[in-house]
């Protein structure tokens, strides 16, 4: 095992009262306070997240675009300068290798948001595939701190620091900006939480100073530093999948509900499975599904036909609902069973508990 | 972190504080703070009689769950029916309104095997 990896901020957030956790080979802040009281915070006014873990690879030139395309799902041929899209990218069964966010910051110029415990998953796969000339390649993770200001005051927060009318940028956009005297700081309209803001992302020397900034800007709206838990729950309120929990290697787009990212109007590696998995039907689908009992489903439950005498899969992700505060949970079902109202039973701890499938998000975000 | 000195904690991080022959059982500031906000307590082990180290129930908090342990031999004869509408209450006051459970010592000399104050604070290296 190799040893898991200090963010550069690490200091600042002990001395905020972090409790700082192993996951996904970083050390990171879990909590500072409260799981609840930070997401509701983000859910309510606005909170910071330190996710300098995540990777970022720069892909530039003339072939960058028709490479981007042949390795990721979603057709990036349609994003303009500024915009950001989802994506993932697939092995050639179809597998998802990893889900990522891809900017478009120049006419040939993109960047790769990836998951921290497949940067150098994705760096190699990359590699791999990239042709001899026309595409450069860059991993800018260690040299990139990111910060995720969320919720529905993010917006004001940001402003205060720049004269760049970032009110005015559509969800899913991007732009260099000016910040407090720092030049071409990235930022863009996303996020983990469905409740609005951006995502900021900022060179490693100048990290500690605009983590500072937006902390001192944001007391005017109640600001709080929130963790890997809240994370966690806000995510999972909006059905967002986490890689590792509820998509791997061998689950395919279409499984995982990721067919509205995944365009079989063009090709790329794995897509021949996909479409094959799209005309044939899959055998099992995620679902989201909400518990009617009091209790509260984790990943590798087991799920039951709700008379619970057959086996139909295994939650991959669970929690309770702040918003809600009912249990809630995604996992894997057989087909037949992955239907809005379609009633469950979750086993947990040898009792079997009825949960009703439901349509995602669980919670209306503010984006 | 708080560690009253006149309870007596178990290696699980429970705490007993006696009461004639029945012993008052909650979990250490220090549990619920590796737990974090806790959202439910399910037991349903009234009327049941363990041993000691036995599972009686378990603590659910956002983020995980663990099992919760008898410190000591004996018979769960009340739940805190308070931790149903408010378990944040185990977070809030761990050795007061957040008791768990009420247990029917079987056998009293049991507390003579749990660790001190001090003992307990040196456990958990605080």
């Amino acid at each position: 095992m190799e040893e898991n990896i200090t963010i550069p901020l690490h200091e600042v957030h002990v001395s905020l009262g972090g409790k700082m956790v192993p996951f996904g080979g970083f050390i990171l802040p879990v909590r500072y306070s409260s799981d609840i009281e930070e997401h509701l915070t983000v859910r309510s006014a606005v909170g910071l997240f330190d996710v300098s873990h995540m990777g970022e690879f720069s892909l530039s030139g003339p072939g960058a675009l028709s490479f981007i395309q042949q390795m990721t799902t979603n057709d990036a041929a349609s994003l303009t300068i500024g915009k950001v899209q989802y994506s993932a990218l697939t092995n050639e069964q179809g597998g998802i290798i990893d889900d990522l966010l891809v900017y478009r910051l120049g006419e040939e110029e993109y960047y790769l948001v990836v998951n921290a415990s497949n940067i150098e998953k994705d760096k190699n796969w990359l590699l791999q595939h990239l042709p001899d000339s026309g595409v450069s390649f860059k991993d800018e993770s260690s040299a990139t701190c990111l910060f995720a200001l969320q919720g529905p005051k993010a917006v004001d927060v940001l402003q205060t620091l720049t004269t760049y009318p970032v009110d005015q940028m559509p969800y899913y956009t991007n732009a260099k900006i000016e910040l407090r005297g720092l030049k071409d700081i990235l930022i863009s309209t996303t996020g983990y939480t469905g409740a609005g803001g951006f995502e900021i992302y900022v060179p490693l020397e100048r990290a500690e100073f605009v983590w500072r900034l937006l902390m001192e800007k944001g007391a005017a709206w109640g600001i709080k530093p929130c963790g890997l838990g809240a994370r966690d729950t806000l995510r999972l309120e909006m059905g967002y999948c986490l890689y590792g929990n509820d998509m791997n290697d061998t689950i395919n787009p279409i499984e995982a509900g990721l067919g509205w990212i995944t365009k079989l109007n063009k090709n790329f590696i794995g897509s021949e499975p996909i479409r094959k998995a799209k005309t044939s039907g899959v055998s099992k689908k995620l679902v989201g599904f909400i518990l009617e009992e009091r209790g509260i489903p984790r990943s590798h439950y087991e799920l039951y036909t709700v008379s619970g005498d057959k086996k139909i899969g295994e939650v991959t992700s669970g929690t309770q609902s702040p918003c809600l505060q009912q249990g809630i949970g995604m996992g894997y079902v057989a087909i037949d069973y992955a239907v809005p109202d379609t009633l469950l039973a979750v086993q947990i701890r040898g009792k079997m508990l009825r949960a009703r499938v439901v349509a995602l998000p669980f919670v209306k975000g503010t984006i | 972190m708080n560690f009253p000195s006149e309870l007596k904690y178990s290696k699980d991080h429970e705490w007993v504080r006696v009461e004639g022959n029945v012993g008052v059982v909650g979990i250490t500031d220090f549990a619920q703070k590796e737990l974090g906000d806790i959202v439910f307590l399910d037991v349903t082990s009234v009327g049941t009689t363990f041993s000691k180290e036995e599972v009686f129930g378990t603590v659910e908090a956002v983020k995980t769950v663990s099992d919760l342990f008898m410190p000591v031999s004996g018979k769960v004869v009340e739940f805190n029916t308070a931790l149903e509408g408010n378990p944040e209450l185990v977070n809030s006051d761990p050795y007061g309104a957040g008791w768990i459970v009420k247990v029917e010592l079987s056998s009293p000399s049991d507390i003579d095997t749990l660790l001190a104050s001090d003992a307990y604070t040196q456990l958990i290296g605080a």
